[in-house]
Order: structure tokens, then sequence, then C-alpha cells
């Protein structure tokens, strides 16, 4: 078991490094509408999105374009990775609030 | 109003697929409606606990602890439709010749019910937890006929499932059990894709290739009838290598699984592939 630790640990660096150094991006929900409503983000990347929420409600973030689904409690704040994805419009959108939070991530 | 039951409509929508496919399963089995309104009353019943707790669940696991909340939910679904899946595979034939012969419900012994009444209560509970949240923040942003959409929501949703259940109902005696193990193994493999898309996206499963293909021109994630795939046969337009793994390896485990229950002795029909006139232990 000790042999198999530096193993391990060199086997998990890069699922550790990978989470620390991706770039990180915030979208922020008020009134029950993200802002910025249009997110730039580069191209065939993985990104952290930090999802902020000022809503006394809760908001699950989603979008049918891209892999995401998470829920973002009322006056509270959490991150999720996307991506890599490749150049294009994705649309995302607050599942509790579908007439008013939509937003779109412009990949570039 | 109309936002609210269409919200509710897809959350129950899932659950009550799962639930049909769960109910025609347990087809003939005695005291099987207890079973299933058991699971849905504790699952809806967790579900407002889970939703309590959501705040808690957020921080947990410096924020990775509602991917990994879900991604155990749906891997322990897994587990026991599994379970329930070899156990038919070496029971299955009894239970249909006894059904055949005497054209009524049966005690199937040491069966797997409860098992399945657990994924019944874990479907209703992931479902549930999200409509329960949902409906909080409507309510405190002060929305009307909050009641009305939950009661038109759920009961198209229900609705749906019913339409599957009497669909799967007049599938002949002979291939029923069949058809239903072989749904249930695709219901499986789906779940555990989506457990991996969750643990992919707290960045503890590495993707393996991050959109495989996107067939969302043909079949969108978020359409109804993309959903009801997504359920029933783990469809996503835009999968990822590991969700392919988890899909695959599942597969995989319930058919060698199968393959082997099937070959022990007990099964008594198993050589020729017929029902054998074999006693019931």
């Amino acid at each position: 078991m000790r042999r198999l630790l530096p193993f391990v640990f060199a086997m998990s660096l890069p699922l550790l490094a990978s989470a620390a150094d991706v770039p990180s991006y915030t979208l922020i929900l008020k009134d029950h509408r993200y802002q910025p409503s249009e997110l730039r983000i580069p191209a065939d990347t993985r990104v952290r999105l930090e999802l902020v929420n000022h809503d006394p409600s809760p908001e699950e973030f989603e979008s049918d374009d891209f892999p995401a689904e998470k829920i973002v409690m009322p006056n509270s704040r959490t991150s999720l990775l996307i991506g890599p994805l490749k150049r294009g419009h994705y649309r995302f959108y607050g599942d509790f609030h579908q007439p008013t939070a939509q937003g779109t991530l412009v990949v570039e | 109003m109309g936002a609210v039951a269409l919200l509710v409509f897809r959350e129950v929508l899932e659950a009550a697929l799962i639930v049909s496919v769960v109910a025609a399963a347990t087809r003939g089995v005695l005291r099987r409606g207890w079973f299933i309104g058991g699971g849905i009353a504790l699952g809806a019943f967790g579900a407002v606990l889970v939703a309590l707790s959501a705040d808690l669940l957020a921080s947990a696991f410096s924020g990775a602890g509602q991917e990994l909340f879900n991604a155990v939910v749906l891997l322990a679904a897994v587990l026991m439709i599994g379970w329930h899946v070899l156990w038919m595979s070496s029971h299955g034939r009894e239970l249909s010749r006894q059904m055949r012969e005497l054209g009524s419900a049966v005690h199937s012994g040491a069966s797997s019910l409860g098992l399945l009444l657990a994924v019944v209560a874990l479907a209703v509970l992931r479902e549930g937890s999200e409509v329960v949240l949902f409906l909080y923040g409507m309510r405190a942003g002060g929305a009307s006929h909050l009641w009305t959409g939950l009661a038109i929501g759920t009961a198209a949703g229900a609705a749906l499932g019913f339409a599957l259940y009497a669909g799967l109902l007049r599938i002949p005696m002979r291939h029923f059990f069949g058809v239903t193990n072989a749904m249930l193994v695709l219901l499986a493999a789906g779940l555990a894709s989506t457990a991996a898309r969750y643990l992919i996206q707290a960045d503890l499963l590495p993707a393996w290739g991050n959109q495989l293909w996107d067939s969302s021109w043909l079949l969108g994630n978020g359409s109804v009838p993309g959903q009801t795939a997504h359920i029933l046969v783990g469809y996503d337009a835009q999968p990822a290598g590991m969700q392919l793994v988890f899909y695959g390896l599942t597969l995989l485990a319930l058919w060698l699984g199968t393959r082997f229950a099937g070959r022990q002795p007990s099964t008594g029909g198993a050589v020729d592939g017929r029902a054998a006139a074999h006693p019931v232990g």
C-alpha cells in the first residue's frame, strides 16, 4: 500500500490540477435574468462556470445544448465544469424561471 | 400556471416512466400495488427531506455534493435494477408459466420486490426534490395558481406513464418478461450513463472525449420525446466517452450475469429455452 501511494497521487494529480487551472467565468442571476445574457468563453477549453444567485428563490442552471445541470440555492453561489466545446452558440436557461432566465454561451 | 404545469410535467414524466417499467416488470406479483404505492409515498417523503437539506447538499464536498448525491442515487438504482434482472433471469420462466397456468397473481417467494420498491422511491425522490424546490421558489416569488399547475403537470406526467404501462400489458405473456427485463436493462444502463455525466460535471471523473457526437438535430435532449428516450434507453444527444463506458459496462455486466444466472440448475427450462414443468420451490 505504501509503495502504491505515490503512484495514486501521481495518477490523481492531473485530475486535481485540471480543476484548479481551468479558466473561470461568472454568471449572475438577478430578478430571474442572467447577467451577462451572452457569455463568451474560449473554444476547445474546459472552463469553470461560477453561478451566483442573487434571487430569494432557488434556480436550476441547465442547458439542452451542452451537458449542465446544477441547482443554485437562494442568495448563494456554486460552480460547475463545462466543455470543452466547439465554436458556436449554445443556449442555457434557468429551469425554474424559463420565461426570463435565458442566455447564450458564445464559444469562440 | 402554464410554466408550473410544464416543469412539473417534465419531472413527473421521468419518474412515471421508471415506475411504469417497474410496475410492468412486477406484473402478477402478489401485493405489488402496495409496494409500488409505498415506493411512491416513500419517495415523495424523501423528496421533501432532500429539498429541505438542499443547502447542506450544495455546500458538501467543496461544492460537488449535489453531483455526488445524484450519482450515488442513480448508481444505487442501477445496482437494485441489476439485482432484480439477475433474479428474474433465473426465476422469470417459472413466474410466467405459473401465471399462464393459474391466470392470476402468484406469490413470488424471495423475490426482489423490496429492491424495486427502492428503485421507485429513488426515482420519485430525485425528480420530486426538484419539484419541491421549484414550488418553494415560486411560492416565495408570489406566483399564482401553483396548485392547479402542480395538479395538471402531475396528472399529465402520470397519464403518459399509465399509457406506457397499458401498452406494455398488451405484450403476449410468453414474451412479456423478456421485454420488461430488456427494458429494465436499458433503463439501468441509461441511469449509469447519467450518473457518469454528473461525475464529469463535478470533475470527479474524466470525460474521455466530450461530446462524442451531436444528434440534437434529430432528437434534442430538451424535447419531450428526447427526454422519454433518455429515461427509457439512456439516450443523450451529446454523450461523453465516459458515459458510453458506464452504459456499456452496465449492459455487459447484466448480459453476462443473466447468462450465468440462466445456467443455474434452478431454472429448469433454461437449456431448451422453453418453460419446463418444474416444481416451484
